[in-house]
């Protein structure tokens, strides 16, 4: 029960020959939210990726409640219980929503298809109008609510999402966070989220680290995180972070 | 009236083999974006084995020709689809995730080696089947010219769309086919949602040889001959039925197999026989230029 959930081990990964990962110490505790915030190029969606052995990782070792999944397959791996949202969402875009669904519920062979198609619908209530319509014509913020809810569908002991809040209008962004913390407060849900807002992920998490340039630089609660100097300097008080900040208390 | 109605039955019946090698084509090159190149001589191959089974079954003094026709259909699928999964493996497999041309440069030498093999193994000439299910319903007659529907016509048509309708099932409705989808439209997503791509390619040729299969024994039905080089000629008309209709797209590759094949037989009673091929081509040709994406495909723009 001690044992984190995820675990990283000085993690490295590669794009050829350039290195993405350098030597990656992270845990995800059962029942956390733990965010990963940094600038674009960091190597923040590469982590999440690496998780699940795509690139695979060259050095170090990544387990999951206590089996090292270093290098087993990307299917082996989310069969064990790790769901992500990935960058870009990629929803399947020549597919029905309901169909999207049901390919997150695939590795259950559709066993608990009707009540977690309820569960996902009632955490994203735009989906059930749109379960007919075909992923591809949708908007970006409906996109997204789709990828978190496909993901969903596995029943995944730990939920991976990767920048939920891209491109996406402020009001649609307040609610993919509210929807995220419902999930792990009222479900227990451990969520691994990976934010280039991060004023907004910070606020939302428990803990975080920072990603520069593929090391980790700096982690703890996300309190004394928000509360940092450096932090504020380099991802709260540049570019788009105050906004937030602001935008947050005036659209609610 | 009498000839163009003759004619569209025989088109059709062409067309439905072509159809059937031609979803072969389309959907290892939806799921990987390669041309099987050898999925023709995959389907040359099968012919061959309907005739050793057809030969086989007769030696054993099985009389019944419908006994004789599903024994042979499930024979032929079975070892077909193993020949299927097999150049998949050995010649494919490998080579994922090298540079481009490399999956077609084996699917060429594969092509190479399963023509060469059968024609070391069975020899080079034509082998004949002895002819059976023959005869058939004139449907009218006048002045002397009788339109027939032979019944080896209806047995192509009829087990065509059975196979097409059961396929149709299988991709839109079940979970495999949705895994097949899945992995067509983003490989990676579906490995992130657990589905197991290699094995879903594997299904992809297997199922693409299963349905070449069943083509070959049709063929074989058909023409009641075939040759060691049978793979070259119906494999590109296939190739082509899957172009013409939109390649990635299933029902264009029926559609683009039923045109072809009416094409073909038209310009055959209406012009000439020789020029056939060319006419088909040429229709390629003409349509590609209009359509570049084929009757069905679609253009490569998405919403991101």
């Amino acid at each position: 029960m001690n044992a984190p959930l995820l675990s990283l081990r000085g993690v490295s990964a590669y794009y050829g020959s350039v290195a993405a990962l350098r030597g990656v110490d992270l845990d995800v505790n059962e029942g956390e939210i733990v965010t990963l915030i940094g600038a674009n190029g960091a190597g923040k969606s590469t982590l999440m990726m690496t998780v699940f052995g795509a690139p695979r990782a060259r050095s170090g070792t990544i387990a999951f409640a206590g089996e090292d999944i270093t290098a087993r397959p990307t299917h082996a791996i989310a069969r064990l219980g790790l769901a992500q949202s990935p960058e870009g969402r990629r929803v399947f875009p020549r597919m029905s929503v309901q169909e999207n669904l049901q390919m997150g519920a695939a590795l259950h062979g559709g066993r608990y298809f009707g009540q977690d198609l309820e569960k996902v619908c009632t955490l994203f209530p735009r989906l059930k109008e749109r379960l007919n319509q075909r992923a591809g014509t949708m908007s970006g913020g409906e996109q997204q609510m789709l990828a978190i809810g496909r993901a969903l569908m596995s029943r995944p002991r730990l939920l991976m999402l990767d920048e939920p809040s891209l491109g996406l209008a402020p009001l649609v962004v307040k609610q993919i966070f509210s929807a995220i913390s419902a999930l792990n407060r009222e479900e227990g849900m451990t969520i691994f989220l990976v934010e280039q807002n991060a004023y907004h992920a910070l606020k939302l998490a428990h803990r975080g680290s920072v990603l520069v340039n593929g090391r980790i630089t700096l982690s703890g609660p996300a309190r004394a995180l928000l509360d940092d100097p450096s932090i504020k300097a380099a991802y709260l008080e540049g570019g788009h972070a105050p906004t937030a900040s602001v935008g947050e208390g005036v659209q609610a | 009236m009498d000839v163009f109605v003759q004619q569209l039955i025989n088109g059709l019946t062409l067309g439905s083999i072509y159809g059937l090698i031609a979803i072969g084509y389309t959907m290892v090159f939806g799921i990987i974006g390669m041309v099987n190149f050898a999925h023709g001589d995959v389907f040359m191959v099968s012919t061959f084995i309907a005739l050793i089974s057809f030969l086989g079954l007769t030696a054993l003094g099985i009389s019944s020709v419908a006994l004789a026709f599903l024994l042979v259909l499930i024979v032929t699928m079975a070892l077909t689809a193993l020949w299927g999964f097999s150049v998949e493996r050995i010649a494919y497999r490998p080579l994922r995730g090298s540079f481009r041309l490399a999956p077609l440069i084996s699917a060429i030498g594969v092509s190479i080696f399963l023509s060469n093999f059968v024609q070391v193994a069975q020899g080079a000439r034509n082998k004949a089947l002895p002819s059976m299910l023959d005869g058939g319903l004139t449907l009218f007659e006048r002045d002397g010219y009788a339109v027939t529907l032979s019944y080896k016509q209806i047995l192509i048509m009829a087990v065509t769309s059975v196979l097409l309708l059961g396929f149709w099932y299988l991709v839109q409705r079940t979970p495999f086919g949705r895994a097949q989808r899945a992995c067509e439209q983003d490989r990676k997503m579906a490995a992130l949602l657990g589905i197991d791509v290699d094995r879903t390619i594997s299904l992809t040729f297997v199922l693409g040889a299963v349905l070449a299969a069943v083509a070959g024994l049709l063929y074989l039905l058909y023409y009641g001959v075939v040759s060691f080089s049978d793979g070259f000629v119906p494999g590109v008309k296939a190739f082509t039925a899957a172009v013409l209709g939109g390649i990635g797209s299933l029902p264009g590759a029926v559609i683009g197999g039923l045109i072809i094949g009416l094409i073909e037989t038209f310009w055959s009673a209406y012009f000439s026989i020789e020029y056939k091929d060319v006419a088909a081509f040429s229709i390629l040709a003409i349509v590609l230029i209009f359509m570049p994406s084929g009757l069905l495909g679609r253009a490569e723009v998405e919403k991101v």
